[in-house]
């Protein structure tokens, strides 16, 4: 019977397809593969249910190769177990293969596997551990690395070479999915990097160097083991290894770098391997960017290095080319003087045909450019972008181009007339598809901070809003609208035909409804400004058919599907309305007595005044930092209610008819108001008693007066005066000009005041008589409707032409290079957070890391060697039950700290709003006028810095801004130290697994 | 850390995939395809590196590849791999293939995709590189094809015999068999 089947199944299999039979009936059936390959898997299901075990090896063998066509192959993950578990060298290895191609740590299939893998880890045949151990490095899980850990850790003391090496490259994946593992085996892992052989050797350089890279404090101890290799090893893929993690190493501890230089100068100077070489020369740079000052030969070694890296930017090789770029970018950062003296070779570099070098290149020129060279070379790119294929390489110059522009707030900016032009070329180009945003930002950024070109800037965005044309859907080229529909709008004063700008606004066209939203919020604004022009000449027919204009046109930004435009819209027109029936009641009144003078009415006047008074002064960048330094306030709970709900009928109603009855404030109200916005910026941190008067005196002061904008003076606790103090320190005032001090802030000041390149290049003399022309036609085509002055141009005096203002509303003890990327970075996912263990490192001469009490914490884990419990002997035990109990507390604290980070994150979340909102302060502004809204209580209780108090609506477009700034300034004191969270913070693994 | 090798060969046909790092079938192929479509647009004077790739891209990781006649060899890498330290390695491993199989070509590689993978499996393993220098591999994969032709034995005789009559290729002889070119003659016939 037995022999029967075997004779059955022998006779079946002699004609089954084995693996090249799939290929090749694959390629014979190219027309119809899909239909091919599924009746294949058919059979496959079929030879998987036979026991022969080499029948199922086949079939696993094929499936591994449709595997690489796209097909899942999961569903076979029990019968390739099968195939592994095969006492056969040969099926073990399909079986290993294919587990290692369709397996993950998160397979459930994995809990069976356990012991079968333990027995191949042991077995005699070194090829058998060694393909279980292949296999396993792709597939392994937590559970796998728990429970396999020792028996890897066994074989990293393995007689067989072969083993060893395996094992020791294994455990860098133990290591991340099980962290506990680390600090048994690293002893062994630290005696592998002296073991006789040089493949062992090379593996665990490898995985120290794996793990020192994300947490590379903790193995600085082992650096005089690694500097022995260095001078001793000649295999050159263990040196760029050993060097690469030098360079992770000298920024903690500088006193390597300076033993470092030596020897790897003398690399570079004798190596032959270009890789070596270059691979010293990036752990040079990093040297010398950790020691920037103090060493004799200092510059010696950078002049070195740029030389070297010359020669691999003038090789043929692209390859070398490319990577010359790259640590070059790295120089620049600390050196840019040593670079720039290549500065003819990088701009040549731009022009290669290679998109990678290009890009490089790109990055370099970022510390390429001054005040002399940046229109020209801003000129290239934009030649560069015309020419371009590839919306990627356009974005990317296009980005480019504004990040050297912008750099240390336009330093290199001589003529902002320029770049405003170059804007709007870039946009005319329509290639950075992605980037419409940032240019937008760029143009407000501008002409808010630029105020000598904002008449240049207020008629370029004319034009823009005539011209436009929304194209693509893709493209967001139309953000810029945003930008120049605000900037028309906001300095209307410096128009020269408002009306004309009015009307382009007014044109009904298709936009994005947020757009649509700032064309009518600025057609308001132009508004007023008509209407004052036509108060100052007393013309009423002509305010008139202003009103019945834009009321007209109006109508069409009414009918908005998006309720955001609709609802502005409607604002708009109950405002001009209002004044339309004002007017029409005087020209009523004027028909039946035309001996009275002016005829506008005062009631009239009085309104258009009020819209002018909304949009006056002057607006102040704020850092987008400031707002992120704020943390809530105590005792500000975001989801309490701010005021308690009136009740439904009595006090909504009562106040919505006082609305009715008198809309503007008078004079005296104003100033009265004025003067409690003034005091309640006071009442930043207020206790939730003080909280509760607040709101009950606000009540009772809403039922009298709709304006209710002053708010009572109570509310200063002595608790909070050295706050107080505080926020009248909120640096708004201007910063001295001193170029040294401040230079990264102040900007813009040219020695000629020059107008474009071909100015400038006249006035350097003009060497280039075809150029200069060329450039000539650009200006000019640049300037075409603007007659700009240009009295101001004085050969010689270095004058400047455009100042940017740099008055940032900021926190104090905050400065805008503080990094804030440490939070951004955070990953809880990474596996190496959990690998930040300090380990015992006994050998190391200087005193710096080591603890030797944490050596018995190694007895805690379930994993013990022999060579660990041997070394921590019998101290262990006693110590055993103490650092138990320590790590637990520890572990709590750790929670706590975890849970409390989460927690102010949050809270931070909920207090970021968008750093610039223009146009919402504006709104706010119009609906405290129009309705006597009530402005929310967050807002309230935060306001605060009136600059200019005679203004009292003024006072509420600017409360957000200030309200960023005040309370980010309590804060900076209060908790900057909690945003320097370090980033290896080690956590419980559970945590992260 | 090394994650994802790929070869694949002028149309983008894969050859042979091997990730270090799970992805699902659909998203393989998909990184496969952009992969190719990233590099086969590429001259072949240009240089060997080549940033991002979103699928498994990121700031911090670089396509490096090589072209070899009809093949890509495509290494994706982080930082912590030297650029023309891997260049080498991908010559290293085509060196390999070319020792094992005599002269390779795609062919090799289409018929053989699981001995490709063993040998790549003695250069690198779970995405680091294992041993770099060819006599030592070329050793341990000629040990362990010893192990397989021993286990195969007498026992895999009939097999192979089978395999060899397959690969005969009998409809194609049948069509080379030479007949008398009957149509001419036919034609020929005079009525």
């Amino acid at each position: 019977m037995a022999l029967k089947k075997v004779k059955g199944n022998f006779f079946e299999r002699m004609f089954d397809k084995n693996l090249t039979d799939l290929v090749r009936g694959i390629r014979n059936n190219k027309d119809n593969e899909a239909k091919y390959i599924s009746t294949c898997i058919e059979e496959i299901k079929q030879e998987l249910r036979q026991d022969n075990i080499s029948v199922k090896c086949n079939a696993v063998a094929k499936l591994t190769y449709i595997q690489m066509l796209g097909y899942d192959i999961s569903w076979a993950g029990f019968n390739i177990i099968e195939v592994m578990s095969s006492s056969r060298f040969t099926c073990k290895r399909i079986g290993y293969l294919a587990a290692s191609q369709c397996f993950h740590p998160d397979s459930e299939l994995l809990m069976l596997t356990t012991n079968m893998i333990r027995k191949d880890l042991n077995s005699q045949n070194q090829y058998d551990a060694g393909v279980a151990l292949s296999g396993l490095s792709c597939f392994i899980s937590p559970d796998l690395s728990r429970d396999l850990a020792n028996d890897i850790m066994t074989l990293m003391s393995s007689t067989k070479p072969y083993l060893r090496m395996k094992a020791v490259l294994m455990m860098y994946k133990v290591f991340l999915r099980y962290p506990e593992a680390l600090r048994p085996a690293f002893p062994k892992l630290k005696e592998k990097l002296e073991d006789p052989d040089p493949g062992v050797q090379s593996a665990a350089v490898n995985v120290i160097c794996e793990l020192a890279r994300k947490n590379p404090k903790n193995y600085l101890p082992l650096a005089p083991i690694f500097f022995k290799l260095m001078t001793t090893s000649t295999n050159n893929w263990m040196l760029i290894k050993i060097i690469k993690l030098f360079g992770a190493l000298t920024p903690l501890e500088p006193r390597l770098g300076k033993k470092l230089i030596e020897p790897l100068t003398n690399l570079i100077h004798s190596t032959s391997a270009m890789s070596l070489l270059y691979e010293c020369i990036n752990t040079v740079i990093a040297v010398l960017i950790s020691i920037s000052s103090g060493m004799p030969n200092h510059s010696a070694s950078i002049q070195l290095c740029v030389q070297k890296l010359r020669i691999l930017i003038e090789d043929s090789d692209q390859n070398l080319k490319y990577l010359g770029l790259l640590a070059m970018s790295k120089i620049l950062k600390t050196h840019p003087k040593s670079v720039q003296a290549h500065k003819d070779l990088i701009l040549a570099c731009l022009d290669d045909k290679d998109e990678s070098i290009r890009l490089r290149a790109l990055d370099l020129l970022y510390g390429m450019v001054s005040k002399k060279n940046l229109m020209e070379i801003v000129k290239r790119l934009l030649g560069h972008m015309e020419r371009a294929e590839g919306s990627a390489y356009r974005d990317e110059l296009l980005y480019k181009v504004i990040e050297i522009c912008a750099q240390s707030s336009y330093l290199y900016v001589t003529n902002f007339e320029w770049y405003l032009t170059v804007l709007v070329e870039l946009i005319q180009l329509e290639a950075g598809s992605r980037h419409g945003r940032l240019i937008a930002e760029q143009l407000l950024d501008v002409a808010i901070r630029v105020p000598v070109v904002r008449q240049f800037a207020v008629n370029e965005m004319t034009n823009l809003l005539d011209t436009f044309t929304v194209s693509a859907q893709s493209n967001s080229m139309y953000e810029v609208l945003y930008a120049a529909a605000w900037i028309v709008g906001e300095f209307a004063g410096e128009l020269e035909d408002a009306e004309k700008t009015l009307n382009i606004l007014l044109r009904p066209r298709l936009l994005p409804g947020h757009i649509q939203g700032v064309y009518v919020q600025n057609v308001i604004k132009l508004f007023a400004r008509l209407a004052t022009t036509c108060l100052e000449l007393q013309d009423l027919p002509g305010l008139v058919t202003l009103c019945d204009h834009v009321l007209d046109k109006l109508q069409h930004f009414n009918g908005s599907s998006d309720i955001e435009v609709q609802e502005r819209a409607n604002s708009a027109c109950m405002l001009i309305e209002m004044l339309r029936n004002q007017l029409s009641t005087s020209t009523d009144a004027m028909a039946m007595d035309t001996t009275t003078e002016g005829g506008i009415p005062p009631l009239a006047i009085e309104i258009v005044q009020e819209m002018t008074l909304l949009f006056t002064g002057e607006l102040i960048p704020v850092a987008p930092k400031a707002q992120r330094k704020v943390p809530l306030p105590d005792g500000l709970d975001l989801d309490e209610w701010i005021n308690a709900p009136p009740p439904e009928d009595a006090a909504s109603s009562s106040s919505s008819e006082h609305d009715k009855d008198e809309l503007f404030v008078s004079a005296a109200q104003a100033g009265s108001a004025a003067d409690g916005g003034g005091k309640r910026r006071q009442s930043l941190e207020l206790t939730p008693e003080q909280l509760e008067r607040q709101r009950m005196a606000r009540l009772i002061e809403q039922s009298n007066n709709p304006h209710y904008l002053k708010s009572t003076p109570t509310a200063s606790g002595a608790s909070n005066a050295d706050q107080y103090d505080n926020i009248d320190d909120i640096p708004i005032t201007e910063l001295p000009l001193d170029m040294e001090g401040v230079a990264a802030l102040r900007v813009g000041i040219t020695k000629r005041s020059d107008k474009y390149l071909q100015e400038q290049q006249a006035a350097q003399g003009g060497k280039d008589g075809k150029k200069k022309h060329k450039k000539g036609k650009k200006s000019k085509k640049a300037k075409n409707k603007v007659a700009y002055n240009s009295s101001s141009e004085s050969e010689g005096e270095p004058k400047p032409l455009h100042i940017v203002n740099t008055t940032l509303d900021m926190p104090e003890g905050v400065s805008m290079s503080d990094s804030e990327d440490k939070d951004g970075k955070y990953d809880p996912n990474d596996p190496h957070r959990a690998l930040d263990i300090e380990l015992d490192i006994t050998d190391f001469e200087a005193p710096a890391v080591r603890s030797s009490s944490k050596k018995s914490a190694a007895g805690k884990e379930n994993l013990k060697t022999p060579a660990e419990s041997a070394g921590s002997g019998s101290t262990a035990k006693k110590d055993r039950k103490k650092d138990k109990d320590k790590d637990k507390d520890k572990d709590k604290e750790r929670k706590a700290k975890r849970e409390h980070r989460e927690s102010k994150r949050e809270r931070k979340e909920a207090a970021v709003q968008p750093a610039i909102d223009l146009i919402d302060a504006d709104t706010l502004a119009m609906a405290s006028v129009i309705g006597g809204i009530i402005i929310d209580m967050g807002a309230e209780v935060a306001t605060k810095a009136h600059k200019k108090k005679h203004k009292k609506e003024k006072s509420q477009r600017k409360e957000k801004k200030a309200s960023e700034s005040a309370s980010a300034s309590v804060s900076a004191i209060v908790s900057i130290g909690e945003y320097e969270q370090p980033l290896g913070i080690s956590t419980p693994s559970k945590e992260i697994l | 850390m090394i994650k994802a090798i790929l070869v694949f060969n002028n149309h983008g046909k894969p050859r042979l995939s091997k990730f270090y790092q799970y992805f699902d079938e659909s998203l393989q192929q998909q990184i496969i395809k952009e992969t190719f479509q990233l590099v086969s647009k590429r001259d072949d004077n240009v240089c060997n590196f080549l940033e991002g790739g979103s699928l498994i891209g990121g700031s911090d990781y670089k396509l490096i590849y090589r072209h070899y006649a009809t093949l890509y060899f495509v290494f994706c890498v982080d930082s912590s791999e030297s650029e023309l330290g891997i260049l080498d390695l991908i010559q290293v491993f085509v060196e390999t293939l070319d020792k094992c199989f005599e002269n390779v070509c795609e062919l090799d590689l289409i018929f053989h995709a699981d001995a490709v993978h063993h040998i790549l499996s003695e250069l690198v393993m779970g995405g680091m590189v294992l041993q770099t220098n060819m006599n030592d591999i070329m050793a341990r994969i000629e040990e362990q094809n010893k192990i397989v032709k021993q286990e195969a034995g007498i026992s895999a005789a009939p097999a192979r015999a089978v395999s060899a009559v397959k690969s005969m290729n009998i409809p194609q002889q049948i069509k080379d068999i030479k007949l008398p070119d009957l149509p001419q003659a036919i034609k020929d016939f005079k009525f």
